[in-house]
């Protein structure tokens, strides 16, 4: 995630707030049986932003696409296009369109019949010419006849958003749609796709289950789990600062380690972990008293030798015992063991500027106290890590 | 054949790939074999007995004498029956599509869990001989059954009207004979759509009628295809239908080659029977070329 793409992303807002109206999602629940795959879902996206819904597989989040596409009825709450709802409007009289998981492109129907389908279901006139200024805009100028099985996966991507776009929906809804292919192409989609948003300016809702994808692309990520939104923000506030430890695992990697809050004086309070006293900014801190989770993100950490003098701004571990050493090019992982046991990450860079250790060293671990955040001990501190995630798609 | 069991990384190559060759024929061999005697030597011999002196009898003997008038003569005479044969089959062809497309329709997609049991239901009739089904609906479509009552009682038919021995009583029999050979197509097809089509085009402003027409149906199209080819080719030549639920009025050209068959007028039948084919084959060539299911062949 670079600090460039995010800029460009933040610019979208501002450039397409001109079009259209918000989708809002009113307490929306959606059970299957006895299965609540949504449950009270509170949503506003805002018009022209590139919204990403992201969580596991089963999080509901494909669920609530489909409910917005009018392909799925909720068991109760309100669907809103502005003023408008919707909740009730069968799927082709919805001003939103689907790019759909594998694309779902008509077989029997050439690219150009496909990105026309639409307009003329809807009796446009001149679709012809707008089929062709489609297919320019997903660079696909002279595949028109082509049928979509002569097609490379990344191709038929393009055909599908082509035909989604073509219609002006007013929010288009996007189905993990860059699941299908490999990484690399699935890196170039990811620049192509922000950049028609950009072109067209319409709210792009975009679920995926890859974070990396999300935070690339979307102005604002909504992170979901078992049918709820757990966090939702711009991509570096989510990742700094994150509310709860399903996010703080989904989202990239956290050291959550159990404390207690001991004091809540000023603008910085006081954690205890084992006899050591952490600080956390008042601000990120989401509990106020008691049991916590004290937490820090690997790449924020530093591994020194012991009683190596790190200033009063920062938060000391001692003890630990360096057990694990992977090198990885551009940084070093270490696992450092604690005297109480816990494993904690580190990703240091290999600037060359810093000192390396071996396995069995003992070592400190600091870090700067504006960089520790603190959940709520209640929550589970494996929620959402990846391990538990690898085997779903 | 000792070269042949030595391992193959010692033998040459072309040995390898002569034997190679050779594998693929001979698994050829036991189809090609059956197809000969049983295929293209029985359709050798009716096309020569098509050809034969049409004033050959058992007693005198049959000769080639190329007669190609056997089947002018034979076209002049018996033409209505062509007609007949094509125009019965032709209605019940298109009854079985209108009545076995909703059902396969039904199974396909709505059906859940139902759905292997109302397959078995569309197979069931065949666990019963073709003879037998035929000839209950003799029983049912009688003069003194209840259908018949029950269609005079509500004035459908006359006080005279009947069912049985009627055009409609011969297509009826064709349709209901030929149904399920209908919908198991027509099942195939529509099972395979992946249902996120429907789903696009309802997406894509496609009322459902609107998504039926541009996207279910041209999918299911090599069903329909292949149902109507397996519903028409067999109903055409058939017989024993308006045998049991017809008249003479209402003969088909497979009664009479069979008739003429079993008068020992073999040039006349032989001729019929490869005219007959002949105009399927035409048709379906210009029917799936016009429906652009060339796969299919």
């Amino acid at each position: 995630m670079s600090t460039g793409a995010k800029t460009t992303a933040h610019g979208a807002s501002d450039h397409a707030t001109r079009s259209g109206d918000d989708l809002r999602l009113a307490s929306v629940t959606k059970r299957f049986g006895t299965f609540t795959a949504v449950d009270h879902l509170e949503l506003t996206v805002p018009a022209g932003s590139f919204f990403a819904l992201l969580g596991p597989s089963g999080c509901g989040k494909t669920t609530t696409l489909r409910m917005v596409a009018g392909l799925e009825k909720p068991t109760e709450g309100e669907v809103y296009l502005g003023e408008r709802q919707i909740t009730a409007l069968r799927p082709f009289k919805r001003p939103v369109n689907t790019v759909f998981q594998n694309y779902a492109l008509f077989p029997h129907l050439s690219i150009e019949e496909n990105v026309a389908f639409g307009p003329k279901r809807q009796h446009r006139k001149q679709v012809d010419d707008e089929v062709d200024r489609m297919l320019e805009l997903v660079e696909l100028t002279g595949y028109g006849k082509r049928r979509p099985a002569q097609l490379s996966g990344g191709q038929q991507q393009r055909v599908a958003l082509a035909r989604a776009l073509i219609n002006h929906p007013q929010v288009l809804l996007l189905d993990e749609p860059l699941g299908a292919l490999d990484l690399k192409l699935r890196r170039q989609m990811q620049i192509e796709l922000k950049r028609i948003q950009l072109d067209v300016g319409i709210t792009f809702v975009h679920v995926t289950h890859d974070q990396e994808e999300a935070m690339t692309m979307a102005d604002t990520v909504a992170v979901m789990n078992a049918g709820v939104v757990e966090q939702m923000g711009d991509p570096v506030e989510l990742y700094e600062n994150p509310a709860t430890t399903f996010v703080a695992n989904f989202l990239g990697q956290s050291n959550l380690i159990a404390g207690s809050m001991v004091d809540t004086a000023n603008d910085m309070r006081t954690v205890d972990v084992r006899g050591t006293k952490l600080r956390v900014p008042t601000g990120r801190a989401r509990v106020d008293m008691g049991d916590v989770w004290v937490g820090v993100r690997p790449e924020k950490v530093f591994v020194e030798s012991t009683g190596a003098d790190g200033g009063s701004s920062s938060n000391v571990l001692p003890g630990g015992v360096v057990s694990d050493v992977s090198f990885t090019g551009v940084s070093t992982q270490y696992l450092v063991r604690m005297p109480w046991g816990q494993e904690l990450t580190v990703f240091e860079q290999n600037t060359g500027a810093r000192e390396t250790f071996r396995v069995d060293d003992v070592v400190d671990l600091r870090w700067r106290a504006e960089h520790t955040f603190c959940l709520d001990a209640a929550q589970d501190a494996r929620a959402g890590v990846e391990d538990d995630l690898s085997e779903l798609p | 054949m000792s070269r042949a069991a030595a391992p193959v990384d010692e033998a040459p190559q072309s040995t390898a790939f002569g034997r190679r060759r050779w594998t693929g024929y001979l698994l050829l061999l036991p189809g090609a074999l059956w197809l000969t005697i049983f295929f293209i030597v029985p359709m050798g011999t009716l096309v020569s007995t098509s050809l034969y002196d049409p004033n050959g009898t058992l007693e005198t003997g049959y000769q080639v004498t190329w007669a190609f008038s056997n089947y002018v003569d034979a076209l002049q005479t018996y033409w209505p029956e062509f007609w007949r044969s094509l125009i019965y089959a032709g209605l019940a062809t298109l009854f079985a599509l209108l009545i076995g497309y909703p059902m396969a329709y039904a199974i396909a997609f709505k059906a859940g869990r139902w759905k292997n049991l109302l397959l078995i239901l569309v197979i069931a009739p065949f666990f019963t001989s073709f003879l037998i089904r035929t000839l209950s609906w003799k029983l049912i479509l009688a003069d003194q059954g209840a259908v018949v009552d029950f269609l005079k009682a509500v004035h459908v038919l006359g006080p005279d009207g009947r069912l049985l021995a009627t055009s409609a009583a011969v297509v009826l029999g064709l349709t209901y004979n030929f149904l399920p050979f209908m919908v198991l197509p027509l099942y195939a097809s529509l099972e395979k759509i992946d249902h996120r089509m429907i789903e696009a085009a309802s997406d894509l402003y496609a009322s459902p009628l609107q998504g039926f027409r541009r996207v279910t149906w041209p999918l299911s199209m090599p069903g329909v295809v292949a149902g109507t080819l397996l519903t028409f080719i067999p109903a055409a030549g058939d017989y024993i239908n308006v045998e049991l639920l017809g008249t003479p009025q209402q003969t088909m050209i497979g009664n009479r080659i069979q008739g003429l068959f079993g008068a020992g007028d073999y040039p006349f039948a032989a001729a019929l029977s490869v005219t007959l084919m002949v105009m399927i084959l035409a048709m379906v060539i210009v029917y799936i070329r016009r429906t652009g299911t060339e796969e299919l062949l």
